[in-house]
C-alpha cells in the first residue's frame, strides 16, 4: 500500500498541475499499478485542483482505466468487425472455458486478465488477440492453451 | 544542424539518396509495422541485424514500413549492387536462415519471391535504375507492375510507406519530403496555400468528406490569433488500419501536411490525438517529432522564418466516441469525452475554447503532395466530386487481405476480384461493408459500383475512413447487423436519450432474432425506431448508428424473415439456430477433433467415422475449426 502511494506520488510529480494532466497521469498510473487505486484518484483530484467526482467520472469514462487491480497478463480479444466474421467469438469462449472467468474478470490466481476490445489495428490478420505486447494473428482455438501456458511460465520466471 | 535553405534539402537528399541505392553490399530490408510484428518480423530481423552485425562488410539490413500485402508478412526485401530489389513474402526467421545460405551458394531462392522492382519511382516522378542489366534469372520474377494485386493501385498517400525507415528523417527528405513545406514558407501566402487545397478538391478522410480548403478557410478566418490544428488518429471504426499504417510507415507525411495547415490557417500550435491501441505508432510519431525539431522544421522560426509551430502528442483511452471532433477535443482538454452539440463548430471554439481545425491522418497525409506537385495533378484524378486516391483496408473473407490505395472512382469489383483475388473460402461473395459502424453492407448486385462518396452514400453506406470487410455465403447478416448494434451500445456515451436508450432497446429486438425468438412485428419495428434514432441523436454516432441494420434490412431482408419466420440462419452462423454434425463420407477417422473437443462430445476409434453427441455438444466450433477433410458441417437447423 505505501509502495503504491510513492509510486502515485512518483507519477503525479512527473505533471505539471494542470487539468489537462489527468488523463495522463491515469494512463502511467494504469501502466504501473494496472489499476487506478481510490487514493490516486483523490491525490490527482488534490494535485490538480479539480474535484474528486471529475477524476473518478474520467476513470470510469474510459475503456482503458480500471479501479479494479487487474491481472499479470491482459488478454485482448479483438472483436472487431474483420474478426467477428472470422470467427472471433469462439476464441473468446475459449478463453472463458480456459480460464474460468468472465469477460473483463481476471483470473483467480490473478495471472490473466480477460478483455475484449474492438480492433487493434491488424485486421489483416483476423481473428486476433493481444497478450500484453504481444499480437497473435489468424489464431486458432486449438493453439489457446499453449499460449496461456508460455505466459504463466513467463510469471514463474520473473518470480524466481 | 539547422535546414534554412533548399540546398540544404538537397544535400541531404543527394547523400542519404547515395547511402540508400549505391550500395557495394547486399541489403536486406525489413517490413516492421504492426502487422509484420505480428507474424514474426522482429525475430527475422533480429537474425539479419546479427549476419550484418558478424559481417559487416557483406550485408546491410535497415527496417521499413508496411507495403500493404499484409497477408504475405513478414516481408523482406533484398537488394544486391547493380540488381532489382526482390520482394519476399512469409519469410519467417526459419526461411531466412534458409534463405542466406542459399544466397551464400548462390541461389536467390527464386520460389520464395513475389515480385521484381527494375525502377524506383519517386511522387515527384524521378526515378532511379536499379539494375543495369536484368540477368535471366531475375527475368523469370514477376516485376511489380505485372503482379495483379498492384494493378489499378496508386500510391499518394502510401508514397513512402515500406520504402523508407520511418525513423530516419532524412529517408523522408530524400524522397522528396518536405520540398511542399519550403515551397508554401518561401513562395505562397496562406491565402494561397488554402486557394491550392480547394482547388484540389480534397476532402476529409475521416469519413464525412468535408471539403479540407474550406474547412481551413473557416478557421483561418476565425477571430483570434491563438489558433490549433488537430490530427484526428483515433481510427476507431473497427476493421480499419490505414491511419495506423501511415503513421508508422511514414510519420513525416503527416508532420509535414500539418505544417503546410498550421501556416495557411494561422496556427501555433497542433496535437495528434492517436489512440492507445497504437504503441508503435506512437513511438514513431515521438521520434519523428524529435528528428524534425532537430532539423529546425518544428518550433521556433521554422526554416528560419516568422513562423513558427510546434506539436504534442496525445494519447486516446480506448473509448470509440473520442474519435467524433467535439468529443476528441474534450479528450485533449481532460474530460470525458462526451460530444457536444454543433455549433459552435470547433473552427470558431475548440480546443480550449480557441478556433481549432481538425483532419484526419490521411487527409494530413495528402497534403505535401497537393502542394509540391499542384492541385491539377491531384484533382485530374478520381470522379467527378472525390478526388484524388483512397486508402482503404481490404479485410474479412477475400484471399488478399491487405491495404490498397486505389483512385477515386474504381470499383468494388475491381477491389475485391482484381486486388483482392476473389474468397478466401469456398464459399460465395455476399456483401461488403464500408464505414464501420455507420456504414452500411453492400451487397453483391451493387457490386460494379464506384468508390466515391455520392455513390456509397446512395446506396446506404458510406465513404467512412476506409474499411472494406468482404462477407461471403458462411456470414449471417442478422449477426453482422447485432455486431454492430452491441459495438455501439457499448460505445454511446450515454449523454443523449436516443442513442443511449434506442440503440439498447434495438439491440434487444435483433438479439432475440437471432436466437430464434423473433416475432413478425420486429422488423417494422427496427424501421420505425431507426428513423428516430437517426433524426434524434446528438452526434454522428447515435444519427448514423441505425446505418447497418437498415441497409441489411434494405438488401438482405429475407434473411431477418428467415430468421423470425422459420427460426432459421441461412449462413448458419447463429449460434441458436445451428447444429454440428460429422459427415460420415467424409471423416476419415484422424481423431483430430476427439482431441480438440472441450466436452468430448466427439468420439469414435482411430480410422472410423467419428460419432458427434449432440446433446454434449455446447457449439464451440473448435472441431470445425480443426478438420482437414470438410467433414464436420455446422447445419442450419429449424428451430421448432
Ligand atoms: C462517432 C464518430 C467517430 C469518429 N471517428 C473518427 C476517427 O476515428 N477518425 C477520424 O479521422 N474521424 C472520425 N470521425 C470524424 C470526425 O468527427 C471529423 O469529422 C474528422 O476527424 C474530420 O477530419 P477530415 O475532415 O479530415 O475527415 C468520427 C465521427 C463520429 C461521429
Ligand atoms: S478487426 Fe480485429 S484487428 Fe481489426
Amino acid at each position: 500500500m505505501d509502495n503504491e502511494v510513492y509510486i502515485i506520488e512518483e507519477i503525479l510529480s512527473r505533471f505539471p498541475a494542470d487539468p489537462e494532466a489527468v488523463i495522463p497521469i491515469l494512463q502511467d498510473l494504469q501502466a504501473s499499478l494496472r489499476y487506478i487505486p481510490e487514493e490516486a484518484v483523490i491525490l490527482i483530484a488534490e494535485r490538480l485542483n479539480i474535484p474528486a467526482a471529475k477524476v473518478y467520472s474520467i476513470a470510469t469514462f474510459y475503456n482503458a482505466f480500471s479501479l479494479k487491480p487487474k491481472g499479470k497478463h491482459l488478454i485482448h480479444v479483438c472483436l472487431g468487425t474483420a474478426c467477428h466474421v472470422k470467427g472471433a467469438n469462439d476464441l473468446l469462449e475459449k478463453f472463458k472455458r480456459e480460464l474460468e472467468i468472465e469477460e473483463g474478470e481476471t483470473s483467480s490466481d490473478g495471472e490473466f486478465t480477460l478483455e475484449a476490445v474492438r480492433c487493434i489495428g491488424c485486421c489483416s490478420l483476423a481473428p486476433v488477440i493481444r497478450v500484453d505486447e504481444e499480437t497473435f494473428g489468424t489464431l486458432k482455438q486449438e493453439r489457446i492453451p499453449s499460449i496461456l501456458e508460455k505466459y504463466r511460465a513467463k510469471s514463474e520466471g520473473q518470480e524466481c | 544542424m539547422l535546414i534554412k535553405e533548399v540546398s540544404d534539402l538537397r544535400n541531404i537528399s543527394q547523400k542519404t539518396l547515395n547511402e540508400m541505392f549505391q550500395i557495394s553490399k547486399i541489403k536486406f530490408q525489413v517490413g516492421s509495422a504492426t502487422c509484420g510484428l505480428a507474424t514474426g518480423a522482429g525475430q527475422t530481423l533480429s537474425f539479419l541485424r546479427e549476419l550484418s552485425a558478424n559481417q559487416p562488410d557483406k550485408y546491410i539490413v535497415d527496417e521499413v514500413g508496411c507495403i500493404g500485402l499484409c497477408f504475405k508478412e513478414p516481408i523482406v526485401d533484398l537488394r544486391m549492387p547493380g540488381c532489382s530489389r526482390i520482394y519476399y513474402g512469409d519469410l519467417n526467421i526459419y526461411k531466412a536462415e534458409k534463405l542466406v545460405k542459399s544466397l551464400e551458394e548462390g541461389d536467390i531462392r527464386k520460389e520464395w519471391v513475389l515480385y521484381r522492382l527494375d525502377k524506383e519511382k519517386f511522387i515527384n516522378e524521378d526515378e532511379i535504375n536499379l539494375a543495369s542489366d536484368i540477368s535471366d534469372i531475375y527475368r523469370e520474377i514477376t516485376t511489380m507492375e505485372d503482379l495483379n494485386l498492384f494493378k489499378g493501385q496508386m500510391r499518394i498517400v502510401m508514397r513512402n510507406c515500406g520504402r523508407i525507415n520511418p525513423e530516419q528523417i532524412d529517408q523522408y527528405i530524400a524522397f522528396g519530403g518536405y520540398k511542399g513545406l519550403f515551397k508554401v514558407l518561401k513562395e505562397m501566402s496562406p491565402d494561397e496555400v488554402i486557394e491550392e487545397i480547394k482547388a484540389s478538391g480534397l476532402r476529409g478522410r475521416g469519413g464525412a468528406g468535408f471539403p479540407t480548403g474550406l474547412k481551413w478557410s473557416f478557421t483561418r478566418k476565425a477571430e483570434g490569433s491563438k489558433k490549433y490544428i488537430i490530427c484526428n488518429a483515433d481510427e476507431g471504426d473497427p476493421g480499419a488500419y490505414m491511419d495506423r499504417s501511415v503513421l508508422e510507415g511514414d510519420p513525416h507525411s503527416v508532420i509535414e501536411g500539418m505544417l503546410i495547415g498550421a501556416y495557411a490557417i494561422g496556427a501555433d500550435e497542433g496535437y495528434i490525438y492517436v489512440r492507445a491501441e497504437y504503441p508503435l505508432a506512437i513511438k514513431r510519431l515521438k521520434i519523428a517529432i524529435k528528428q524534425a525539431r532537430e532539423y529546425g522544421l518544428l518550433g521556433q522560426k521554422v526554416l528560419g522564418t516568422d513562423f513558427s509551430f510546434d506539436l504534442k502528442i496525445s494519447m486516446g483511452a480506448g473509448a470509440f466516441v473520442c474519435g467524433e471532433e467535439t468529443a476528441l477535443i474534450a479528450s485533449i482538454e481532460g474530460l470525458p469525452g462526451e460530444p457536444r452539440p454543433r455549433p459552435p463548430f470547433p473552427a470558431q471554439s475548440g480546443l480550449f475554447g480557441k478556433p481549432t481545425n481538425i483532419n484526419n491522418v490521411e487527409t494530413w497525409a495528402n497534403i505535401p503532395v497537393i502542394i509540391a506537385k499542384g492541385s491539377k495533378f491531384f484533382s485530374s484524378i478520381g470522379t467527378e466530386k472525390s478526388k484524388g486516391t483512397k486508402v482503404f483496408s481490404l479485410v474479412g473473407k477475400v484471399k488478399n487481405t491487405m491495404l490498397i490505395e486505389v483512385p477515386m472512382g474504381t470499383t468494388i469489383s475491381e477491389i475485391v476480384y482484381n486486388l483482392g483475388d476473389g474468397m478466401s473460402d469456398k464459399f460465395e461473395f455476399k456483401a461488403i461493408q464500408t464505414g464501420g459502424p455507420s456504414g452500411g453492407c453492400i451487397p453483391k448486385d451493387l457490386i460494379d459500383l464506384r468508390v466515391d462518396y455520392e455513390e456509397l452514400t446512395s446506396a446506404g453506406a458510406i465513404m467512412g475512413s476506409g474499411g472494406l470487410i468482404v462477407m461471403d455465403e458462411k456470414t449471417c447478416m442478422v449477426d453482422v447487423a447485432r455486431f454492430f448494434l452491441e459495438f455501439l451500445e457499448s460505445e454511446s456515451c450515454g449523454k443523449c436519450v436516443p442513442c443511449r436508450s434506442g440503440i439498447k432497446r434495438m439491440l434487444q429486438i435483433i438479439h432475440r432474432i437471432t436466437q430464434g425468438q423473433g416475432e413478425e412485428k420486429d422488423i417494422e419495428l427496427l424501421e420505425e425506431m431507426a428513423k428516430g434514432i437517426k433524426d434524434a441523436s446528438l452526434c454522428g454516432l447515435g444519427q448514423t448508428a441505425p446505418n447497418p441494420i437498415l441497409t441489411t434490412l434494405k438488401f438482405f431482408r429475407t434473411e431477418y424473415e428467415s430468421h423470425i419466420k422459420h427460426k432459421r440462419c441461412p449462413a448458419a452462423v447463429c449460434k441458436a439456430l445451428i447444429e454440428y454434425r460429422v459427415i460420415p463420407g467424409k471423416c476419415t477417422g484422424c481423431q483430430r477433433c476427439v482431441s480438440v473437443c472441450p466436452t468430448h462430445a466427439i468420439t469414435g476409434p482411430r480410422s472410423q467415422a467419428h460419432n458427434l453427441d449432440k446433446s454434449k455438444c455446447i457449439k464451440c466450433g473448435a472441431c470445425y475449426e480443426v478438420c482437414k477433410y470438410d467433414a464436420i458441417a455446422g447445419d442450419a437447423i429449424i428451430l421448432e
